[in-house]
């Protein structure tokens, strides 16, 4: 935390005011909602309720709401497999992603693409994807878009270290920082692409990628989510004067597995160091733990603030256990106007 | 004989010929440390060490495009994509490059590598984690496509793959990796590219399919016998290049024929067989072939998953539409 009381809310963007209490605690709220969704589909998983597969997003929470709570409402994000927080973040409905990742009829997809493949188009999220990079494109491309139509939106675009193997990225960054788009290219950091610690895969440094295409690029603590909001309210705002792209490099940790059945872990990463980050680099109890002290909110707050989400996500897997699967007939539907 | 399951007989397959040919070495997405998504490369990693069994960025263009490189100066790489909906970044390298290889340089050049796709539904999981797209590779000139059907069958052509001069995408149904297991020689042995097997021989219809798609056949079949129906069911086993004399003779015989496979119908692999059917058998049929195949869609989840597979019943179905004409 002493880099955020360092740099964070004092490096936010001239004119904007130091963050309000009320902000801070949607901060908060934000955050935890993400945290006890996903622990809530960890639940729905191991207890074969749910089909597919589940990445879950514990862990990296700072980043998706630091930057989503930077965005306007018809800003754009594109979102990964690890997507939950990124659409949560953004604006979702917890009873139609609860839907969504049960294979139900009201889901963001009726219920035919799951975990994976959430898009909402009330809130601007361009859409999640399982194939690691391939948001690269359609996220400049959105902010292509905004530049042609002279709307002053922003894209962002969410993606793990694992993308940087991917040559789209590369060829993406080259454009939007030749044609100067509003975009954003979120780095998380979470260590591990996939079962494999990054730096096994990823040769030089990271930012300097983004660099050496002439690209404003920051690497921050993503653990901290004042510093991860007040730097998105910065390079959001430089974006949106047509100042051009950016590159957030955020370091995060994944704290359960690539999915929910990688279970054993240990070949590729020490206990000790999840232990670690789980006790001392926890993004939600760090925040609640700087609230406090900084007398934003006491115990009893946040005890009620968990307790009125908790409440709410009970109430959304009800609405999805007892909604209806789609109907048969739907299997061909949306694939042609 | 030992019995094994689908991913045991292609891991010891792998391992046999890392063994015998130090040309060969395994590279992919965590196929090291972690053994592979689906645990195919389990525990060589351990017995070959890091340079012959190689974990990679996650960079399927990448990894076919060195592949190709490692191919044409002598190696033997035998790639992984985790899962055949992953593929597409590197179509670019197969379409282009290692399907083109040896024209290019006027056959001075060859590009023997083994694509390792586990492809295909009824695990469970939707979009690019289900794909069936064999018709892609098929339609690609200078690449070879296998799909096992059993375990059995997925060592013998596994192994005669990782021999081929030419590049070889071997697509494996990945839900059939555990789900059955039947006898596996541990002694090597070849099931020779290009020929595809009948599987039961019958007389009133023949049944083509490949993969995944052979279980539902063969229950449909168990289905048609009771009624006293013999069909014939034929694997094809290798799709590229396609081995048709097993079939025109198969339908010369019965004068009808069902295909099934689970990619889309439209432009699938079943549709080349039709029409290679129409040209040289045209005069023996008696009825119209039928497709029982997947939907025009992107895979669905997971309720509408087993609605998209072909199954025992809907084959049968087709069959009484067939005999029915």
């Amino acid at each position: 935390m002493t880099q955020s009381k360092k740099t964070g809310r004092k490096q936010q963007s001239p004119g904007s005011s130091a963050l309000d209490r009320e902000r801070l605690l949607r901060l908060y709220r934000q955050m935890l909602k993400i945290r006890l969704f996903e622990e809530q589909v960890n639940q729905l998983y191991l207890g074969a309720k749910m089909p597919g597969l589940a990445h879950l997003y514990i862990g990296q929470e700072a980043v998706a709401v630091g930057v989503c709570e930077a965005l306007r409402r018809d800003d754009y994000i594109t979102s990964t497999h690890r997507g939950h927080g990124h659409c949560l973040a953004k604006g979702a409905s917890l009873d139609k992603m609860f839907a969504e990742l049960l294979g139900k009829a009201p889901g963001y997809c009726r219920g035919k693409g799951g975990s994976m493949h959430i898009a909402d188009q009330d809130t601007g999220n361009l859409g999640a994807n399982a194939i690691v990079g391939g948001s690269a494109g359609i996220a400049t491309g959105a902010a292509m878009s905004a530049k042609m139509r002279g709307s002053d939106q922003v894209a962002v675009c969410f993606f793990g270290e694992g993308a940087l193997g991917q040559g789209l990225l590369y060829e993406e960054m080259n454009m939007a920082s030749l044609w100067k788009l509003p975009v954003i290219y979120v780095c998380e950091n979470n260590q591990y692409n996939e079962y494999t610690s990054y730096r096994e895969t990823t040769a030089g440094e990271v930012a300097a990628r983004a660099e050496a295409f002439g690209i404003h690029t920051e690497t921050i603590d993503g653990q901290d989510v004042q510093l991860v909001h007040a730097k998105s309210l910065t390079l959001v705002e430089r974006a949106r004067r047509g100042k051009g792209p950016a590159f957030l490099h955020c370091n995060t940790y994944r704290f359960h597995g690539h999915h929910v059945g990688d279970v054993d872990r240990t070949y590729y990463r020490a206990k000790k160091e999840e232990e670690e980050w789980k006790s001392k680099r926890d993004p939600v109890k760090l925040f609640a733990e700087w609230l406090q002290k900084s007398e934003m909110a006491d115990g009893k707050l946040l005890d009620q603030i968990e307790n009125e989400i908790a409440t709410r996500i009970k109430e959304a897997v009800n609405f999805a256990l007892n909604a209806p699967y789609p109907e048969l007939d739907e299997v061909g539907q949306d694939v042609y106007a | 004989m030992a019995k094994r399951t689908m991913i045991e007989a292609i891991n010891l397959a792998l391992k046999q010929e890392m063994e015998k040919d130090p040309r060969a070495l395994i590279l992919g997405e965590d196929v090291g440390k972690n053994g592979g998504v689906f645990r195919a490369t389990q525990g060589l990693f351990d017995i070959f060490g890091e340079t012959r069994v190689v974990d990679t960025p996650l960079s399927e263009s990448a990894i076919i495009g060195v592949a190709i490189g490692m191919a044409v100066y002598g190696l033997r790489p035998i790639a992984e994509i985790q899962f055949e909906g992953f593929i597409y970044a590197s179509m670019e390298q197969l379409a282009s490059h290692a399907g083109r290889i040896r024209t290019r340089s006027r056959g001075r050049y060859h590009c023997p590598i083994v694509v390792r796709l586990p492809y295909g539904g009824g695990i469970r999981a939707p979009e690019h984690h289900s794909d069936s797209n064999e018709a892609y590779f098929v339609h690609t000139p200078g690449i070879k496509v296998v799909i096992p059907s059993t375990p059995y069958e997925a060592k013998g052509l596994l192994i005669a793959a990782i021999r081929d001069p030419d590049p070889v995408i071997f697509m494996e149904p990945k839900k059939l990796y555990r789900s059955l297991r039947e006898e596996v020689p541990e002694e090597e042995y070849l099931i020779p590219l290009g020929q595809s097997r009948i599987v039961i021989e019958g007389t009133d219809i023949t049944l083509i399919t490949w993969g995944a798609m052979l279980q539902p056949t063969l229950q449909a079949a168990t289905l048609m016998e009771k009624r006293g129906i013999n069909p014939e069911i034929i694997d094809l086993r290798t799709l590229s290049p396609l081995d048709m004399q097993t079939v025109i003779e198969s339908v010369e015989k019965t004068h009808k024929a069902v295909i099934v496979h689970e990619a889309p119908a439209s432009c699938g692999v079943g549709a080349e067989v039709i029409a290679r059917i129409n040209e040289k058998a045209l005069v023996h049929l008696e009825a119209p072939v039928a497709r029982v195949a997947g939907f025009d869609t992107v895979m669905p989840l997971p309720k509408l998953e087993k609605y998209y597979l072909p199954n025992a019943e809907r084959v049968a179905e087709a069959v009484d539409r067939v005999l029915n004409f």
